[in-house]
């Protein structure tokens, strides 16, 4: 976990473990196959005799989906036998980037046709993605923004399929960074 | 002037809190307003490819108006729906700029929006906002400094997007680049109110919030003046608020007419759960 917990941080009555396989089941309503632990959204998960606190991420700042995912998330964990009460909320530190989908999401996210987040290359500011059709390295993005917050429309010059790819957003894009393709 | 770490903290110190909210109201309400001038360009920009973008650029900066009436109702002025709809034309602060509508007609009749005008506003303004935010890092008020840093992740792309269209314009010459000289002309006349403070700003300083808005000023002004001369352009002097000073409640017709509109359906049953 991103968050710096371990699954096995428990009181001993295997209650958070719990919660955060619940957790897994929690998706976004947008890219469907992804969880809120997959996309990195869970910061912290605390237990006390039964009372569960939940601190997440909110990924894009204007994403009608959160308010959705936040309940989603309430009822999910309130399900889990032994939990008495459950509270989610937002916090925003650290910030959420796209560098915090898991390897297990970016894998989720290529099977649905979705590419992960391109990934910066810092020395020279430019960034690679794959298609997610045809594995070529040859794309190129069309318009950072997509048809949600969190998605970019691209093409791929090899398969000429066009592509959405989950839309990177960083904290330091660094001097050189120009958007653009190395 | 030493960190505030929470609303619980800044609600312990009467003057500080007031200038905070003072300047949590001028952040929310210039990206409230514009993201609605932006939302009216749905279908009607330029591209589909713009349509696009334009819309998910309004999307995200009503997000980070969100973000501020979300840390202005956790320092009791209320629920963010209600601030965000509201609120009359007397009490709003953002800049008169970036409330004048887009153009003549309206989204449903005869819309003749002009796009170097909104082209001109956006880039100006998003120069500004994120020079405006890399200071609110360092703000005293620890919860605006994580505001604006996740702000600033999306308005990166913002920014970006507005420097493309605004150089592209330019370089063009013709019409495009007649027209781009005139919408600078027009929104030159009203970016003093953009960059002003308003009645608090000293204090705003004093407290440690926001650097001083003259060194801000300075910096907006330095960056303007080398993109006019990297572009053949022709100098400015200051910048005017010619229609009033928006952070002290003034106001023009066009907020009144944008409230309306915006605020029907709250309007309709304002106690209503969304």
């Amino acid at each position: 976990m991103k968050g710096g917990e371990s699954l096995f941080a428990d009181q001993g009555d295997g209650l958070k473990e719990k919660v955060w396989n619940a957790l897994l089941e929690v998706t976004d309503p947008e890219i469907p196959v992804l969880s809120v632990v997959d996309l990195g959204m869970i910061e912290e998960v605390q237990v006390k005799s039964g009372r569960v606190t939940i601190k997440a991420l909110p990924t894009f700042m204007g994403c009608p989906a959160l308010d959705i995912i936040q309940k989603n998330i309430e009822e999910k964990v309130a399900t889990v036998e032994g939990v008495k009460a459950v509270e989610v909320s937002f916090i925003f530190n650290p910030p959420w980037t796209s560098d915090r989908v898991t390897e297990e999401g970016r894998k989720k996210l290529k099977e649905f046709g979705i590419a992960p987040a391109p990934r910066f290359i810092e020395e020279d500011g430019s960034w690679t993605v794959d298609c997610p059709y045809c594995g070529s390295p040859y794309t190129t993005i069309e318009n950072i923004f997509g048809p949600t917050a969190c998605r970019s429309l691209l093409y791929c010059k090899s398969c000429r399929n066009p592509f959405e790819a989950m839309k990177p957003v960083s904290t330091g894009y660094g001097e050189n960074f120009s958007g653009k393709k190395g | 002037m030493q960190r505030i770490e929470n609303a619980q903290e800044a609600l312990h110190n009467k003057r500080y809190k007031e200038v905070l909210v003072e300047l949590l109201y001028q952040l929310a309400d210039d990206d409230f307003i514009l993201s609605f001038r932006g939302s009216e360009w749905l279908g009607l920009a330029p591209h589909i490819e713009e349509d696009v973008a334009f819309s998910s650029i309004s999307q995200n900066t009503m997000g980070h108006a969100y973000i501020y009436y979300q840390l202005l109702s956790d320092l009791g002025e209320g629920n963010v729906d209600d601030l965000a709809h509201g609120r009359p034309p007397g009490v709003r602060k953002n800049a008169v700029l970036l409330e004048e509508e887009n153009g003549t007609g309206t989204y449903l009749d005869e819309p003749r929006f002009d796009w170097a005008f909104t082209v001109v506003r956006n880039y100006f303004y998003e120069v500004y906002k994120k020079m405006k935010l890399e200071l609110l890092k360092q703000s005293s008020y620890v919860p605006l400094q994580h505001a604006a840093e996740n702000i600033l992740k999306e308005q990166y792309y913002h920014l970006m997007h507005w420097d493309t269209w605004f150089r592209q314009l330019v370089q063009a010459g013709g019409e495009a680049r007649e027209r781009m000289e005139k919408a600078i002309e027009r929104v030159w006349d009203e970016f003093g109110g953009v960059l002003s403070y308003g009645p608090l700003g000293e204090e705003m300083v004093d407290f440690g919030l926001i650097e001083k808005e003259d060194v801000l000023r300075k910096k907006w002004l330095t960056f303007m003046e080398e993109l006019f001369h990297s572009l053949g352009m022709k100098k400015f002097d200051e910048p005017k608020m010619k229609k009033g000073n928006g952070r002290a409640g003034e106001h023009i017709e066009d907020l009144t007419k944008a409230l309306q509109t915006l605020s029907e359906v709250y309007n309709v049953n304002p106690s209503a759960q969304w």
